[in-house]
């Protein structure tokens, strides 16, 4: 049955032992390592909160004292998200992260990064306040320029919207859990010129 | 020195020292340090809400500014009348290099400023002189329109702060009366309805109304720019108030602030483009020759592992 074949294949590619182990290389030891977990902290705090916001309605958190509290969790999360990828992303580079096969591990990264741009930037445009406005009527020209306006219209609010709080943090997610197996599965990359023979253990 | 590519096969398993590892309780430390940083964040700083601006704040805070833009959209003469796609054709749009990525796109989502912002609006009004207008508007020709508008925007022109001036020699045909009703459907909040409404009854598209206040001359750039927020102030990622905005889009503003972007026609093809590849050259830097080499030239690493390779040392 194929469908066996598929349950497997995956628990031979994926072993629980790679995806939550209890051991890791000793030189995981630098606080350069939070940066990654932290994004994640800080992605967790933008889902809850932005379902908050999703349940509630767009308006509330003009008139609502409690959900403008929520929308300023909503927003700081946003900013220490991208502060930790950021750093995140800087570390990795430094690190030369992309060595021993890791070359999809970086990119799905650098989507994810992508994606976040323009999931924070949807975000920006149903604010439904004059920030919001004035950063529609600005970046439409860009879009309409490069023909992408035709498709994605940043004066309309309903589109932005549904991008913003359905499509892209599922395609996000998706990315984001995507980059997390990628890194459990190939493992933490190991430091710039230690010798082979250190990690040595014999092929699996 | 090793670039490193072939000398980390993946099939090597590391079998060196390990520490204890629970990735489970990392991530449940790293929620809980996070969650408390950002409730303290937002209970330190709050976040900006500058309430929306719309057509009736418009017409009420600058109502010359806005008769002078109903004038210009009568006219031909504001940026949504001149813009080409994808809302008319009225232009071919910007290029970038041989592709003409905006006319090519098409006219997607069309927009005929004079009719769609003035005529269309009024006709909705139950006021006799204002219908009367408005059919001596529809039946006069393309040429006499234009000839009608363009004098009468010429003669707001020399009274900026006026909202109607007298037409002695008999050249604005109805363009005043057409402004001036206009004028008072935005003041009462109507026109807002009108325009959020043309589509559909339950409007969640601000194409028009938006596209209507950003031709404006003054009220809408101004109210923007003493809030530091115009495109020569870093616009597009900052944010009312002094909070830190889309700051990512940093790279993304500086080449609006440089030349030859800056003074170019075509700024927004040139910075979008550059921007797709820039992203893709950091997508695929690992096979760049040259940049993915940095990491190895500038020893940063030591710094992150300087733990690991002092334990090496010893």
């Amino acid at each position: 049955m194929w469908t066996t074949r598929v349950r497997k294949a995956t628990l031979e590619k994926y072993q629980p032992t790679d995806i939550l182990p209890d051991q890791q290389p000793a030189y995981v030891s630098s606080w350069i390592y939070v940066a990654g977990v932290a994004t994640i902290a800080a992605f967790v705090m933008l889902f809850a909160s932005g379902l908050i916001l999703t349940l509630e309605g767009p308006a509330w958190w003009h008139n609502s004292s409690t959900g403008h509290f929520i929308n300023s969790i909503h927003l700081w999360s946003v900013e220490l998200f991208f502060v930790f990828m950021v750093v995140h992303l800087w570390g990795k580079f430094w690190m030369a992260a992309w060595r021993g096969k890791r070359l999809m591990t970086w990119i799905t990264g650098v989507v994810s990064f992508l994606a976040s741009i323009i999931t924070g930037f949807t975000g920006y445009l149903i604010q439904g306040n004059f920030d919001s406005q004035w950063i529609a009527t600005q970046a439409k020209d860009g879009f309409n320029a490069m023909g992408i306006g035709a498709y994605f219209n940043a004066l309309n609010t309903g589109q932005a919207m549904l991008l913003h709080v359905s499509l892209l943090p599922i395609v996000l997610g998706a990315i984001v859990v995507w980059h997390v197996i990628l890194v459990r599965k190939r493992g933490v990359v190991p430091p710039i010129d230690s010798s082979i023979d250190e990690g040595k253990g014999g092929s699996k | 020195m090793s670039t490193g590519l072939k000398k980390y096969d993946p099939a090597i398993k590391w079998n060196g020292p390990t520490r204890p590892y629970d990735l489970v309780k990392e991530i449940v430390i790293a929620i809980l340090v996070v969650g408390l940083l950002v409730v303290g964040l937002a209970t330190l700083f709050s976040s900006p809400d500058e309430p929306a601006l719309s057509l009736k704040s418009w017409a009420i805070a600058e109502p010359a500014d806005f008769v002078q833009t109903a004038t210009g959209e009568l006219a031909g003469s504001t940026t949504s009348a001149g813009y080409g796609a994808p809302y008319n054709t009225a232009a071919e749009g910007q290029v970038l290099g041989p592709l003409k990525l905006q006319k090519w796109a098409g006219v997607r989502i069309p927009i005929n400023p004079a009719t769609d912002f003035v005529v269309k609006p009024l006709q909705i009004l139950p006021d006799a002189a204002v219908k009367t207008a408005v059919d001596t508007w529809s039946a006069a020709s393309a040429d006499q329109q234009g000839k009608w508008a363009t004098a009468y925007a010429d003669a707001l022109a020399k009274a900026p702060k006026e909202t109607s001036v007298a037409d002695t020699a008999n050249a604005f045909g109805p363009v005043p009366a057409m402004v001036t009703s206009l004028l008072g459907m935005a003041v009462n909040g109507a026109l807002d309805g009108a325009l959020t409404t043309s589509d559909t009854t339950l409007p969640t598209d601000f194409t028009k109304p938006m596209l209507f206040i950003a031709d404006s001359g003054t009220y809408f750039p101004d109210y923007a720019g003493a809030r530091h927020l115009s495109g020569d102030q870093w616009g597009v990622m900052n944010e009312t108030g002094s909070y830190p905005g889309q700051s990512w889009l940093w790279l993304f503003s500086f080449w609006y602030q440089v030349d030859p972007f800056k003074s170019s026609e075509n700024a927004d093809t040139q910075v979008m483009g550059l921007m797709a590849l820039l992203s893709f050259a950091l997508m695929f830097l690992p096979l760049i020759p040259g940049l993915r080499r940095i990491p190895f030239l500038i020893p940063i690493h030591r710094l992150i592992w300087r733990r690991w390779y002092r334990r090496k040392e010893q």
